[in-house]
């Protein structure tokens, strides 16, 4: 057999960059819509009083957290394991028509339900569950798509040459297994078409309504269960996957610890699922539960700060490449927003502090912390890594990708000090009373204060999304523009460096 | 024993699944046990009500309200008293938000009026000044879905045993039956009369005609559930 090095099959990765990027591009321009409504009502009626109804925030909404979380997210997460995944475990799709087969068999179901999200979520067919609004029939098309995802991803593992699993490939494996129970428990419920009346008609109604297994304070106990952890298993879990991949290869320094990995995998593992009850604090979930969720959200901090110390030092000594290469920039920006996104949650867990946060735009800050300067900067830093390599040319542009990279940070930040600002002040005036304790505010005080930070937040959301079109253009550019190079660039990075 | 774990993808699965799924086991199957049991007074939503809690959820209204009093003297100054569980036995799903944008609505139908929500869905600047909340106009002109309504009552007594048709005691030791239609047509004419009650009560001319030509606008079924909010 030839010395060479084996070649990967990339075309499922390609296409799930493609998605990457497009719903990306549509999830963060339906947030700065939505954004700015907050900040100045009358662009509710944007398009006119004709299209009120789908232009208005409220049915908005979920479009924004869905495009973000299963569109492009979720991509993300598809395209760097249809890469990684084989370049770890040394195979390529290609030897396996099986595996090919299904690899564009999940892209283009991924592509109907996505289709299908987006048709039911205008039209107002929603379950109201957040992250979960999907009626059953798309639930169950999910179901299907996720199935697949996790046969080709088995598969792979199967028909591998490297024995021993990289850490990258354990939280990919997480990833599948944990949404996989979420979804299914959450999402529990009866088609109302199956009922029958008095009289004999049966299929009644809408066929695709449904009502939920749960009721009240269980159907919270579970929803805030998988709402939490569908942030464990799509925005933590599989971004740790792709720092443990890209941030090694890109900087060509060996991973810090085996031993800090494993502390952080394993205990990420176990104590994430608790702390779901601390979104119910103060509810009417039992006593306990909440506790629980509190404490295991201080806990939570030992494994998220593992993995982000072990990312950090994996740096050690070669902390001029941050300064070299804005694409290691992205992934330690990245890294380092993780560790203050871990704090922050926690700090909100409290108890006392959540009495103050909860129902306030500090959750929303949080959540955006997290979400921009983590899971954003990651995926954006690995689908860079990876266009080089993947279509075979050098990267457009390195001076547009740093000036992206600044853009954004100063985003990020107008976002989350803004909501900080609101979330905390509006969380105040709701609690003061004067002197003859009565309430010292009506609520209509409490959101008027609120318009110069919405403002603020608009701006940061809408420099976010600039740098994310200043991404998908040098993208394109390198997809597009640049001669095919002969083979696979072995060792050089994108930078050149 | 994690190098091992690390060359066996099977064994690697199970171990973390066994290990993701033992929070669950723990701390949510035991709250199952203890079923959702109503607090007295609590009695489940009638057919025009429930299509209202479909517009509600259908337009996210839950994405800015909340339906969830905490225990603090500002909350219940505010709202009035704090939420209990049983409130929320007959919430499928439960609607208790997670950001308020707007005031909470667990009791919404104590001190607001049909009229108010009217004016205020209509133009809620010109109700509360200042009001960042967009107008609902298509909820005057779009019919509301009495038969989805329907089939979920159907479901709720089929599959969850909920009250209709039964009687379901009271605060004050009264008895009250929420009526569920035995047909279609029977359940139209029950929301119908509800329907009408409401109107009464509402100014737009458009509105009131149609209710009294047997159309339920989705404004009517909206107002039927946040009065019914207590």
């Amino acid at each position: 057999m030839e010395n060479r090095p084996l070649e990967y099959d990339y075309t499922v990765a390609k296409m799930f960059m493609f998605t990457t990027v497009i719903l990306g591009i549509v999830g963060m321009l339906v947030g700065v819509i939505l954004a700015f409504e907050l900040a100045f009502p009358e662009l509710n009626l944007v398009l006119g009083e004709g299209f009120a109804e789908y232009t208005n925030f409220s049915r908005l909404r979920p479009l924004h957290t869905d495009a973000v979380i299963f569109g492009f997210t979720l991509s993300g997460i598809f395209a760097t394991w249809y890469y990684v995944g084989q370049r770890v475990l040394k195979v390529s799709m290609a030897e396996s028509k099986l595996l090919m087969f299904l690899g564009k068999l999940h892209f283009w179901l991924y592509l109907l339900v996505v289709a299908s999200v987006v048709v039911s979520l205008f039209a107002g067919v929603t379950t109201s569950k957040e992250y979960a609004e999907f009626e059953w029939p798309i639930d169950i098309a999910v179901v299907v798509v996720w199935v697949i995802f996790g046969i080709g991803m088995f598969g792979l593992i199967g028909i591998r040459r490297e024995k021993s699993l990289y850490i990258s490939i354990w939280y990919y494996i997480a990833t599948f297994l944990g949404i996989a129970m979420l979804y299914l428990f959450n999402n529990m419920e009866i088609p109302t078409m199956l009922a029958s009346s008095d009289a004999g008609e049966t299929g009644i109604g809408a066929w695709y309504h449904s009502v939920s297994m749960y009721a009240g304070t269980n159907d919270a106990l579970v929803q805030w269960w998988y709402g939490h952890n569908a942030v464990a298993f799509g925005f933590t879990v599989p971004i740790v996957a792709m720092v443990y991949y890209f941030l090694p290869k890109e900087s060509g320094q060996a991973i810090y610890s085996y031993k800090l990995s494993l502390l952080s995998f394993w205990g990420l593992m176990f104590v994430y699922l608790w702390a779901g009850g601390h979104h119910l604090l103060y509810s009417t979930v039992p006593d306990w539960m909440q506790t629980m969720g509190s404490i295991f959200s201080v806990i939570l901090i030992l494994p998220s700060w593992g993995s982000a110390i072990n990312m950090l030092l994996t740096m050690k000594g070669e902390w001029q490449q941050v300064a070299a290469s804005p694409l290691i920039k992205f992934m330690v920006l990245g890294s380092t927003f993780y560790m203050f996104s871990t704090l922050e949650g926690p700090i909100q867990a409290i108890k006392s502090v959540n009495a103050i946060a909860h129902f306030t735009d500090w959750i929303i800050g949080h959540v955006h912390d997290g979400v921009l300067g983590w899971v954003g900067f990651m995926i954006m830093a690995a689908l860079f890594h990876m266009a080089p390599r993947v279509f075979k040319r050098e990267l457009y542009s390195k001076s547009l990708m740093a000036a992206q990279f600044w853009i954004q940070t100063v985003g990020v930040v107008l976002y989350f000090t803004s909501m900080w600002i609101a979330g905390i002040t509006q969380g105040m005036m709701w609690r003061a009373h004067d002197e003859f304790g009565n309430l010292a505010y009506s609520f209509i005080d409490t959101v008027t204060v609120l318009h110069p930070y919405y403002a603020i937040r608009g701006i940061g959301g809408l420099l976010y999304l600039v740098g994310f079109l200043m991404f998908a253009y040098n993208i394109y550019k390198t997809m597009s523009a640049r001669p095919v190079e002969e083979s696979e660039l072995q060792n050089a990075s994108p930078m050149g460096a | 024993m994690f190098h091992w774990l690390e060359k066996h993808p099977f064994f690697f699965a199970v171990g973390v699944f066994l290990v993701i799924s033992f929070a669950g086991l723990v701390e949510i199957l035991p709250n199952f046990a203890q079923q959702s049991r109503p607090v007295i007074g609590t009695t489940p939503y009638s057919t025009l009500e429930l299509a209202g809690r479909h517009v509600y959820i259908k337009n996210s209204c839950n994405a800015c309200h909340s339906q969830l009093i905490r225990p603090f003297k500002s909350e219940t100054d505010r709202y009035g008293h704090y939420s209990l569980s049983g409130e929320y036995a007959y919430d499928r799903p439960f609607l208790w938000g997670s950001k308020r944008t707007g005031p909470d609505l667990m009791r919404v139908g104590n001190y607001r009026t049909t009229d108010w929500h009217e004016n205020h869905m209509k133009n809620p600047a010109s109700v509360v000044p200042g009001s960042i909340m967009p107008a609902y106009g298509w909820m005057f002109t779009n019919d509301a879905d009495i038969d989805t309504a329907f089939a979920e009552q159907l479901t709720l007594s089929q599959f969850f045993s909920v009250p209709y048709n039964k009687e379901v005691p009271m605060k004050d030791g009264s008895k009250k039956v929420v009526k569920m239609g035995g047909s279609i047509a029977d359940a139209h004419t029950l929301a119908l009369d509800e329907a009408k009650v409401i109107a009464a009560d509402m100014k737009d001319q458009d509105v009131k005609d149609k209710v009294a030509h047997g159309e339920i606008p989705e404004i009517v079924a909206l107002i039927a559930y946040l009065n019914s909010l207590k």
